[in-house]
């Protein structure tokens, strides 16, 4: 559920437990999002150090 | 020695035509599962044996035993990466394959158990943010979707996905942040163990599983977290001694073994000393000041008898805490073999009976007790996981390096 969704009241309960599912899953997002972005960075390294 | 550039080098896997039958019967229980999955979808819950008394039943008690055992992975995956402990990195892509058969097979059964999978999502979008289910299905999802990426670089570092560069980086760099992914599990499992207990405790109309505590989180709360962190490794010591027999090969070395037994004992005995306590105090306090008698509990019905209790606290909690704690206990290969049976065991007779016998007892003096035996679908879909979790291990072992000291172990391939 989003603070725009027609059920969302802006109560400590709803903060607290949509903040920390949100909190779980940026983390979860942005760890993997690092993870591919550097891979592709690395990848593209080690293809131009093979060229030259 | 057979190897093609698929299977791991270096170690020794069975013949094609071996795991082709071996993969053949557990393929055949498979779809038996299958299709009493599709009966259930298709024809709609009145394939089960649930009824108004049981709108939980078997199903759940699979999810809330396949959720303790499976919790060896968020706790070797703390001990590993959060305290540090390097020896048990030889141990963890085993618990987090575990983990991940039992997660997604919790999964499954949920969409069986709900009935409409297609209205899955709405406990997500229309969330009651006042129910202990809503948080397991939040911190479920979410620590199903980390242990997917903790199963993904061991997935990556299959010899032929390994060539392709930008496979291997991504590998070599989940691996690098794995810690954040693990303390996000951690996370995300004491949340969700311990609402599961919370589900059972905050029952006030029932007063076999009502328990007292802090603030909105009854003591079932804290002891589910306890229970699972110690005996969801004990499940994984189990399932690694059962891969060892069936492949004849020693996979890990017992000091690793022993470490994480040891662990598991002292959190089995803590948790065992507090799960006394609160017996107790239930017993003598908040049963009597609903109206019952401990034995009114245990009485007047041909399943649950004081024995069960006893089986619990007594023989699959004090003897295999005393085993695992004891260097001599957990040495003997049978005694420690015997102590993760009997905490595997009592993990989920613990669970069946915060379900099930739950829902058994008469609350009113006037009902009877309310007994219930699961219909072909639900014991066939119940089964289904294990077929599922045979196939994936027996393709993440053949395939996979999933023991870094296998080839250690095991010079003569």
């Amino acid at each position: 559920m989003f603070p725009f969704s027609f059920e969302w009241e802006w109560d400590i309960v709803h903060m607290v437990f949509h903040g920390a599912l949100w909190y779980a899953i940026s983390i979860v997002g942005l760890g993997l999002t690092y993870c591919i972005i550097k891979s592709v960075v690395d990848t593209a390294r080690q293809k131009e150090n093979t060229h030259h | 020695m057979e190897t093609t550039p698929l299977k791991p080098q270096g170690v020794k896997r069975c013949s094609k035509l071996q795991f082709s039958l071996w993969m053949a019967v557990a393929g055949a229980v498979l779809l038996w599962g299958v299709y009493a999955m599709y009966l259930v979808w298709y024809k709609g819950l009145n394939q089960t044996n649930m009824n108004d008394a049981y709108g939980f039943a078997l199903w759940i008690w699979a999810d809330l035993a396949v959720i303790a055992l499976g919790g060896g992975a968020f706790f070797t995956g703390f001990l590993t990466y959060i305290i540090g402990q390097d020896k048990l990195k030889n141990i963890i892509n085993y618990a987090v394959i575990i983990g991940f058969i039992c997660y997604s097979s919790a999964l499954l059964i949920l969409a069986i158990d709900i009935g409409q999978p297609l209205r899955g999502w709405f406990i997500f979008w229309h969330a009651n943010e006042h129910s202990m289910l809503t948080e397991v299905a939040f911190c479920l999802s979410c620590y199903f979707a980390v242990l997917t990426i903790e199963f993904i670089p061991l997935i990556l570092e299959n010899p032929k996905l390994e060539k392709i560069p930008f496979l291997h980086h991504l590998s070599h760099n989940m691996h690098s942040i794995m810690g954040v992914f693990a303390a996000t599990g951690v996370f995300l499992s004491f949340f969700h163990q311990g609402s599961l207990g919370g589900v059972s405790g905050v029952l006030f109309g029932r007063p076999f599983s009502f328990r007292e505590g802090i603030n909105v989180w009854p003591w079932t709360f804290f002891l589910f977290t306890w229970s699972a962190a110690a005996c969801g490794p004990c499940f994984t010591i189990l399932v690694t001694w059962i891969t060892e027999k069936l492949t004849q090969k020693k996979l890990v070395k017992d000091d690793v073994i022993h470490l994480l037994a040891k662990i598991s004992g002292w959190m089995l005995a803590t948790y065992i000393i507090a799960k006394i306590i609160d017996t107790i105090y239930w017993a003598m306090v908040t049963a009597p000041s609903m109206g019952f008698r401990l034995m009114d509990f245990y009485s007047n019905n041909p399943v649950y008898g004081i024995e069960l209790l006893i089986l619990e606290i007594v023989v699959c909690g004090i003897i295999p805490a005393a085993i695992l704690i004891t260097p001599r206990g957990r040495e003997n290969k049978s005694l420690l073999m015997l102590a993760v049976v009997l905490a595997v065991i009592g993990v989920s007779v613990n669970r069946w009976v915060m379900v099930l016998q739950t829902l058994a007892v008469p609350v009113v003096p006037f009902e009877e007790w309310f007994m219930y035996a699961p219909s072909w679908q639900e014991v066939a879909t119940t089964i289904l996981p294990i077929a599922y979790g045979i196939i994936l291990i027996s393709l993440a072992h053949r395939y996979l390096p999933v023991f870094p000291q296998e080839r250690e172990l095991n010079p003569q391939n």
